[in-house]
């Protein structure tokens, strides 16, 4: 299946979960937070979230700014 | 200097940073640690791989609060689902409510403002929204359950400084809350102006950041909140159109 990954289309396999998601991107896992679909999907749910095909998925952590 | 509290957290500085604009990490390191701040914010965006170091390992080892912000967001919507990423990755339920009109002028959108401030007082969010200089807006947001507000003294990063003391002293008078003077901010004297105004806390990036030597604006930015909250409260004089004299006119 298809999964949007920070704006970068990814192909996966069925049942990636949104951990394997983030881990494409970083191997951390405080400081970051991720949304599905303009959905928060907190830390202790990311193991059991199953991604289904066409998701976006957002990626974020903190930046200088402000 | 007395305690700033907002949301019932003690601070014994009463200048809040930002991190916008600096040219490395260890640049802004030694601005914030010049500037004594113990609360700073941070943006929220896109996780990048390549990045080395991160803005949140210098806020841990120096002990300073992360004050997350929506920076980046036009819509209500979009800020109350950053303000909730934020609360996910950085264990916060702080956030600088920041929702702008356009990208020309960064000027604050009220109604969208006051949408999301609702919507993140309901769900247990301390709020501290970025507003103009509008004494009605404020009040309205202190009703509505915000820990503190936040206006404008000019445009975000335009260095103006307060381009409406009137009606910073209006909110101020009306606050029950902390109002905090955010963006505009040039030098030190528009910092030490705020705190003379009566403001509670300045919050300044670009300022320091972008100074041709950062560390030593944080240092003039420490010391100007200091002297304009102290002035605050030792009052000062009336202004008069003629001379007083100050020792007597006769022999």
């Amino acid at each position: 299946m298809i999964v949007v990954i920070n704006g970068s289309t990814h192909e996966v396999a069925d049942g990636t979960t949104v951990a394997q998601a983030v881990h494409t991107l970083t191997s951390a896992t405080t400081g970051v937070a991720v949304a599905v679909n303009d959905e928060v999907v907190t830390r202790g749910a990311w193991e059991t979230t199953a991604l289904r095909d066409r998701d976006r998925v957002e990626v974020l952590t903190a930046v200088q700014g402000g | 200097m007395d305690d700033l509290i907002i949301a019932g957290e003690k601070f014994s500085s009463r200048l809040i940073m930002g991190t916008g604009g600096a040219p490395s990490l260890e640049v802004l390191d030694q601005a914030l640690v010049a500037s004594g701040t113990e609360l700073t914010t941070v943006a929220m965006r896109r996780l990048d791989p390549g990045a080395r170091g991160s803005v949140l390992d210098v806020l841990r080892e120096r002990d300073i609060k992360v004050l997350p912000n929506t920076a980046g967001c036009f819509t209500a919507g979009e800020a109350v689902l950053t303000a909730r990423l934020a609360r996910d990755a950085l264990g916060t339920n702080w956030v600088k409510l920041e929702v702008i009109a356009d990208e020309r002028t960064l000027l604050p959108d009220p109604i969208e403002t006051f949408d999301a401030a609702e919507r993140l007082v309901a769900d247990g969010f301390v709020v501290l929204p970025y507003i103009g200089d509008d004494p009605a807006l404020a009040r309205r947001l202190e009703q509505a359950g915000c820990a503190a507000v936040m206006p404008l003294g000019a445009p975000i990063g335009s260095g103006l400084g307060i381009r409406n003391p009137h009606n910073i002293e209006l909110i101020v008078e009306a606050a029950s809350v902390p109002v905090i003077l955010d963006a505009g901010i040039g030098t030190a004297s528009d910092a030490a102006l705020a705190m003379e105004l009566g403001c509670d806390a300045v919050l300044l990036a670009t300022a320091v950041t972008r100074a041709q030597r950062p560390d030593l604006m944080a240092s003039a930015m420490k010391a100007a909140v200091v002297a304009g909250r102290l002035a605050r409260q030792a009052g000062r004089i009336p202004r008069r159109r003629y001379a007083e004299a100050s020792s007597p006119m006769t022999p």
